[in-house]
């Protein structure tokens, strides 16, 4: 239940994060260079955002619950040594709300720079909120800072040792700049579909090229940092890193196994072997010593089908990864030559696709490093079972079920919502709908030349909605 | 020492969610009784109007409430929850679909499907503050022990149900209230009058609940009960019932926005009256707030990280709260996203 709920969470958090970031970047340009097109551009990111951070809100809030509700026994436990993180993570995120508030309904009636300054600081509220949660996490996988008494509880809390972790920095870094990435992808993803269909406008050329280009320049960046926190883990989680590459007995010259499933008795069936590689990628030569998953008992290490389950969510995040590499220098490519975008549909079609697979990736990620981490979940201090509400199974079930479905019903809403508010701009911009609304002055007073130049650049649109099978 | 402020900061932030929440739920509540599509449409709007940019902040207090408890007072936090387990999941899942359904009605044209979330929002609206009033009173009335498994006994009790019945009744009061406020501040003029009523209703419904409140819990939360009616806890008591009171003279009168402070101190000072009442204890008679406190060094990172917070905090609420009230806060339209 955690799991669903957390993963439906993580889903809005590259929009949390980076949502805002792209806007401004979008903003920024609109003021600077009077460009129609970029303002309405970023109005309507901006009501997407409203829309979506009130869901995060409120999928955030619950999920503060939930900690209560699933995991009593690890707050009750160590709530004092890692919960400074969340500390953090609830003024920053305060700070956001109340930024975003400003942002968003401030459209109408600030000045424009007053307005987009006091849209400035809310990447970094929401960075600030990300460093209090994964600081969090990352205590969960290398937990430190404390030391155990008789009874087995921590004494002689080290706050700075507790925030920062062996693993806090790869694993900061490494989902900050998912974040963007994801969010980019999807964004572009989705005007690359309006463009497809034939919508060659400004608008959308805009609309792509902005997120897309964010996302393109941390994409090779996302790879360094990928293989950086997998040698992390090599070495400070070295279970972990077992079960992402399927590795069983403690050796040298391991081999790497792409896909394949792990069986019980230790031995790997299907899957592409490449023999000697995990020991060079985890050490730089084929005499690295991998430690394997049988060196410790059964009890204290993921079963087989975890194992594999966190190698296919591993392997389906470099694989993505790398082919995202390719999109981002075909897209280099072009600039450099052309100074255009690429011609080819082939491009736009994978780059519908980036939106949908990023955001796969993000739920890929998150499952090596929660289920790599099983049966642990405060690494080798405390198991899942001990920090499980002591409530019955089936109460348990039952609340997961009516969460599940209510769930199900906000995402399904909302994406409703999106596509709805896709489908009013789209008509609105070919000029058919009068808008309904009684208030309709114009955002920062009358201005225009804005007018005029918006008579000039068609608008007929796509608003941003999601690209299409990005709803799992 | 830490410990002790930090739970005060706890009961100031459980305070300001009270209020800021409160409010909140209060419109949802009057959104409820609203009536029929036709009838309800003026005050929905403005319901809508009213809550928009400040709902989102209002909610951010419950995680601050939360994070404060679990790594402030991690033995309190794992107590309450493993024991009131059933009222808190259904608070959680109430606020998911009063957030989603509010949220989600604005950008909705079709009717049907406005009724839909709307209803969500409203039912809701009136659940949360239900179930969150009898964490409260079961806390209150001692019945949470560490130790202590879920169990219907822990929260379906006298004090508990009433102190349930008394968050709404403050929700209302304080929706109703503001709502009045922000009418007069949109230049709806006919609901000025149709809030102020409801605030006097709710302002009457909230004393009759306290009375019987505070003659329930003379047997069945005695400890609390002593608390309230001796000492400090009597002077905000009785603070607080002035406050209300002042609350239901002035929301009919010209000085129509004093109401509203004095309605949130009514609910602040009531907030306030109940800390007081069970010191020292977190749980009364079974958890002292030292008891229950973690780590210190945590704790005094906890309270550098609340001071550096405020320090960047501040502004920017009041800058939130100023422009709102000025009015310069205002959703975009349509017009401005199609053209």
């Amino acid at each position: 239940m955690m799991a669903f709920t957390l993963a439906s969470h993580i889903m809005l958090v590259p929009f949390g994060v980076a949502l805002p970031f792209i806007t401004l970047v979008m903003h920024h340009r609109g003021l600077r260079k009077a460009d129609p097109t970029a303002m309405l551009l970023a109005r309507r990111w901006s009501a997407v955002m409203a829309v979506q951070f009130a869901v995060g809100v409120v999928t955030g809030t619950v999920l503060s619950f939930e900690f209560g509700l699933l995991w009593p026994g690890m707050m009750g436990r160590w709530g004092d040594v890692f919960g400074l993180g969340f500390g953090v993570e609830a003024w920053a995120f305060f700070l956001e709300a109340i930024l975003i508030a400003i942002y968003l309904y401030g459209w109408r009636r600030l000045k424009p720079w007053t307005h987009f300054w006091l849209g400035v600081p809310l990447p970094l509220t929401a960075l600030m909120g990300a460093f209090g949660i994964i600081a969090a996490n990352s205590w969960m996988n290398t937990p430190q800072g404390f030391q155990l008494d008789q009874a087995g509880n921590p004494v002689n809390v080290h706050v700075q040792q507790a925030i920062f972790t062996p693993m806090f920095g790869p694993e900061y870094w490494h989902f900050v700049v998912a974040m963007f990435l994801t969010a980019g992808y999807v964004v572009a993803g989705v005007y690359a579909v309006g463009w497809l269909r034939g919508r060659r406008d400004r608008y959308h050329r805009l609309g792509f090229t902005v997120p897309f280009t964010v996302a393109a320049i941390l994409t090779p960046l996302q790879f360094f940092l990928g293989d950086n926190i997998a040698r992390q883990i090599y070495h400070k989680q070295p279970i972990k890193f077992a079960a992402a590459e399927l590795v069983w007995d403690t050796d040298t010259h391991v081999p790497e196994y792409l896909f394949g499933r792990l069986q019980e008795d230790g031995t790997v069936k299907g899957g592409l072997k490449i023999p000697q590689l995990d020991s060079i990628l985890a050490g730089f030569t084929p005499d690295t010593q991998v430690t394997g998953l049988s060196s410790v008992p059964a009890a204290d290490r993921p079963t087989a089908t975890q194992a594999t389950i966190v190698h296919w969510a591993f392997d389906l995040m470099a694989t993505i990864g790398s082919v995202l590499i390719l999109l981002a220098l075909w897209y280099a490519w072009c600039w450099w030559r052309h100074r255009d975008l690429p011609k080819s549909r082939w491009f736009f079609r994978c780059a519908a696709i980036a939106g949908a697979a990023s955001v796969f990736t993000v739920e890929c990620g998150w499952i090596t490093t929660e289920v790599g981490r099983q049966p642990w979940i405060v690494y080798q201090n405390m198991r899942v079972s001990e920090a499980v509400t002591p409530t019955g199974a089936a109460s348990l079930w039952t609340m997961f079920g009516v969460v599940a479905a209510v769930y199900v019903l906000i995402f399904g809403a909302f994406l409703t919502v999106l596509l709805k508010m896709r489908t009013r701009w789209r008509l609105a911009g070919g000029g058919t709908v009068a808008a309904e609304s009684p208030e309709t002055d114009t955002p920062y007073g009358p201005r225009p030349e804005l007018a005029t130049t918006a008579a000039q650049s068609p608008t007929s649109a796509e608003g941003p909605g999601r690209a299409p099978g990005d709803s799992e | 020492m830490t410990a002790d402020i930090l739970s005060w900061v706890l009961l100031l932030a459980i305070a300001a969610y009270a209020c800021g929440g409160g409010v909140d739920y209060g419109a949802g509540f009057w959104d409820l009784l609203a009536g029929g599509a036709a009838r309800g449409r003026r005050p929905r709007w403005l319901i809508d109007h009213a809550m928009a940019p400040v709902w989102e902040v209002n909610n951010v207090w419950l995680v601050f409430v939360l994070v404060l408890m679990w790594t402030g007072f991690p033995d309190f936090f794992q107590t309450v929850f493993t024991a009131l387990w059933l009222p808190l999941a259904l608070a959680a899942v109430g606020m998911v679909l009063r957030g989603a359904g509010f949220a989600l009605r604005k950008p909705t044209r079709r009717l049907a499907a406005r009724r839909v979330y709307g209803a969500v929002f409203a039912v809701a609206s009136l659940l949360t503050p239900f179930f969150l009033g009898t964490v409260i009173g079961s806390v209150a009335s001692g019945r949470v022990k560490p130790g202590t498994v879920a169990s219907a006994d822990a929260w379906a009790n006298p004090t508990s149900i009433v102190a349930g019945l008394l968050a709404v009744c403050a929700t209302a009061v304080l929706g109703a209230v503001f709502l009045s406020a922000d009418a007069r501040r949109f230049g709806a003029h006919d609901l000025v009058g149709y809030f102020a009523l409801r605030a006097r209703i709710a302002v009457a419904a909230l004393v009759v609940v306290g009375a019987v409140g505070l003659a329930v819990t003379a047997d069945d939360a005695s400890y609390v009960h002593h608390g309230l009616t001796h000492g400090w806890g009597l002077l905000l008591v009785l603070l607080s019932a002035a406050s209300g009171a002042v609350t239901a003279v002035l929301v009919a009168g010209p000085a129509l926005g004093w109401a509203r402070y004095s309605a949130v101190a009514a609910v602040a000072l009531a907030v306030g009256a109940w800390g007081v009442a069970q010191r020292p204890y977190l749980v009364p008679t079974s958890l002292t707030v030292q008891d229950a406190a973690g780590a210190s060094a945590t704790l005094q990172w906890m309270l550098i990280v609340a001071l550096v917070a405020l320090v960047l905090i501040g502004p920017a609420v009041t800058v939130l709260y100023r422009l709102d009230t000025r009015g310069v806060l205002e959703p975009l339209t349509d017009e401005d996203v199609t053209k």
